[in-house]
């Protein structure tokens, strides 16, 4: 990819293009890289070799990898199972608790703006037998604790609702959500993978019996996730879902993929080092581009809560504007769009429908995602740059214009069939 | 998505954006599409009413860069051309010219559409009998 430097706002140049799209996957840091090398090549071993050096090198990375991943969430090391990513982890927490505690109840209950690994999951457990109850979610983008409550009953097994949403940031409750899993007798898993390293997240004080985690979302490789798995009060049994030989304590079969492990386990040290200090730097970061883009255009609405929210993200509607038609008009910068365009299956988010805020804001929406490597400069830019492309593309708009005139756009008949 | 040199030339410099007086009896409106569906065309033409050949075309389009390119493209090749003229353009022939890939041929056909109905609004302002045409109205203006 070719690059170009170009003066700021400031004084600062800034390198294009610009990457500010931190919830689709990170920068491996350049200190967790370092410390990954010598396991591609002199520290090569398996660690799951018993009887020679090669082994005991790796199996001992590993162990230190484990307990630093437990450290950042305030688990024990054996409570850690090593993954490919954070899309097995849902299905192993899911699956391996509806098969384990099949005989208990058949009901799990999530929320409609989860992930589609665990939505896709509990939609297979249906064709199964399991009944599953998907929570609306408020205007903020949070579940409203008394739906959850009025969901459960003696069938419920496994309640799984997301630490943090990944499209527009919004934080949910999740330590009443384990508080009143925990008085029901009910497990709690939730998909922590956009909060690990970003905001607080301890599993005993927020009442988690399984965490999905993930390394490239927090400065890591690829290609490598955990699940937390809790083994007391209460002890909790999975069914392993892939076969073969009995690594991670049966849980998980597979050779381990130790450079990837080391990587992840130097993500979660750097995080536990900094992760308040640069949450404080993103959030500023976040606040920066908001109130530029606030400041200079009007209609612009921002989606899921401003006060539960990840300091790095900021998902903003621009109305009367395509999403996919923006990004083109910012082609230097890298973020992403709720737009229909966008997306594979050509349905506009369904994070941002769930939300209730109408399909058109959803086609308007760009995710920012600010992470560790952004700087104010780039911030600066990337401000400029979405606000001359809004105005420049709300000349082309017909609404816009419809809107000036004082049409009221939600009483017109709109005449085309859906053509998607 | 990569988009084609075309599409991106009429993105970045789109043709005849703007407005006509819509209540003028040579100017024909088609507005075609929905917000919700992520694409909404406005486009407008100015008929010469002694010879019939559309003088002049604006357009405005709410949707992704092929929606603009085609629609952009479409004031382009509409000027000049008679009513008639205009109404054998296909969408088919901007999917070609812009290379649209088979997920925006949408954008080709709501293009076609707001020529047709440009064409119908003008027709019905002047008393021709035309193909009536989907139009979106604002509903205050239908009563």
């Amino acid at each position: 990819m070719s690059t170009n430097v170009i003066s700021g706002n400031g004084n600062n140049d800034v390198k294009l293009p610009i990457y500010m799209d931190n919830h689709a996957t990170t920068r491996t840091d350049p200190r967790v890289v370092e410390e990954m090398l010598p396991y591609f090549t002199e520290k090569f071993g398996n660690a799951a070799s018993r009887n020679h050096e090669f082994g005991w090198v790796a199996e001992q990375a590993v162990e230190q990898a484990r307990e630093r991943i437990a450290k950042l969430i305030g688990a024990t090391s054996k409570e850690i199972i090593f993954t490919s990513g954070a899309t097995e982890s849902n299905n192993l927490a899911i699956k391996g608790v509806a098969e384990m505690y099949k005989e208990k109840g058949n009901h799990i209950i999530t929320q409609a703006i989860e992930h589609k690994a665990v939505l896709d999951t509990c939609k297979r457990l249906e064709k199964y037998g399991f009944r599953v109850t998907y929570l609306p979610v408020q205007k903020d983008g949070r579940i409203d604790l008394d739906d959850l409550k009025r969901a459960m009953d003696e069938k419920t097994i496994l309640v799984t609702i997301m630490t943090a949403n990944n499209e527009i940031g919004a934080l949910q409750p999740i330590r009443e959500i384990g508080a009143l899993c925990h008085e029901r007798g009910v497990l709690f898993h939730t998909d922590a993978v956009q909060a690990i390293g970003k905001v607080p997240f301890n599993v005993i004080q927020d009442n988690v019996d399984l965490a999905s985690l993930t390394a490239h979302k927090l400065y890591g490789p690829k290609g490598v996730g955990g699940l937390y798995v809790r083994r007391k009060n209460p002890r909790v049994q999975l069914v392993a879902q892939i076969d073969g030989g009995g690594h991670e304590r049966g849980m998980r079969s597979g050779t381990l993929n130790v450079p990837g492990i080391v990587g992840f386990g130097k993500a979660c040290a750097l995080a536990s080092e900094g992760m308040a200090e640069e949450a404080v730097k993103l959030a500023a970061l976040r606040d920066r581009l908001k109130d530029a883009i606030m400041g200079q255009l009007d209609e612009v609405y921002i989606n899921g809560s401003v006060e539960h929210r990840l300091p790095g993200n900021l998902n903003i509607s621009f109305a009367y504007v395509e999403g996919e038609s923006l990004l083109m008009g910012i082609n230097d910068i890298a973020v992403s769009s709720g737009s229909a365009c966008t997306s594979a299956t050509l349905e506009p988010s369904y994070v941002l429908k769930a939300l209730g805020a109408g399909d058109d804001l959803a086609h308007s929406s760009i995710r920012f995602g600010i992470g560790r490597f952004n700087t104010q400069a780039e911030v600066d830019y990337v401000a400029e740059r979405v606000i001359d492309t809004v105005k420049r593309l709300r000349e082309l708009s017909p609404l816009y214009e419809m809107a000036k005139e004082g049409i009221d756009l939600t009483k017109v008949q709109w005449a085309a069939e859906p053509t998607h | 998505m990569a988009y084609s040199d075309k599409v991106l030339d009429h993105y970045s410099n789109p043709r005849n954006v703007g407005s006509l007086d819509k209540n003028s009896t040579e100017v024909g409106t088609g507005l075609v599409g929905a917000p919700e569906c992520g694409d909404v065309m406005k486009l407008q033409i100015k008929v010469n009413p002694a010879t019939n050949i559309i003088e002049d075309a604006k357009f405005k389009t709410f949707g992704c860069g092929s929606a603009i390119a085609s629609s952009s493209l479409a004031t382009e090749w509409v000027k000049g051309k008679t009513v008639d003229e205009a109404l054998t353009i296909r969408n088919t022939d901007i999917v070609k010219e812009l290379s649209l890939p088979p997920v925006k041929i949408h954008c080709s056909v709501l293009a076609e559409d707001a020529i047709r109905a440009a064409i119908g609004d003008w027709k019905k302002k002047n008393g021709q009998h035309s193909q009536p045409q989907p139009q979106a109205q604002p509903v205050e203006q239908r009563a």
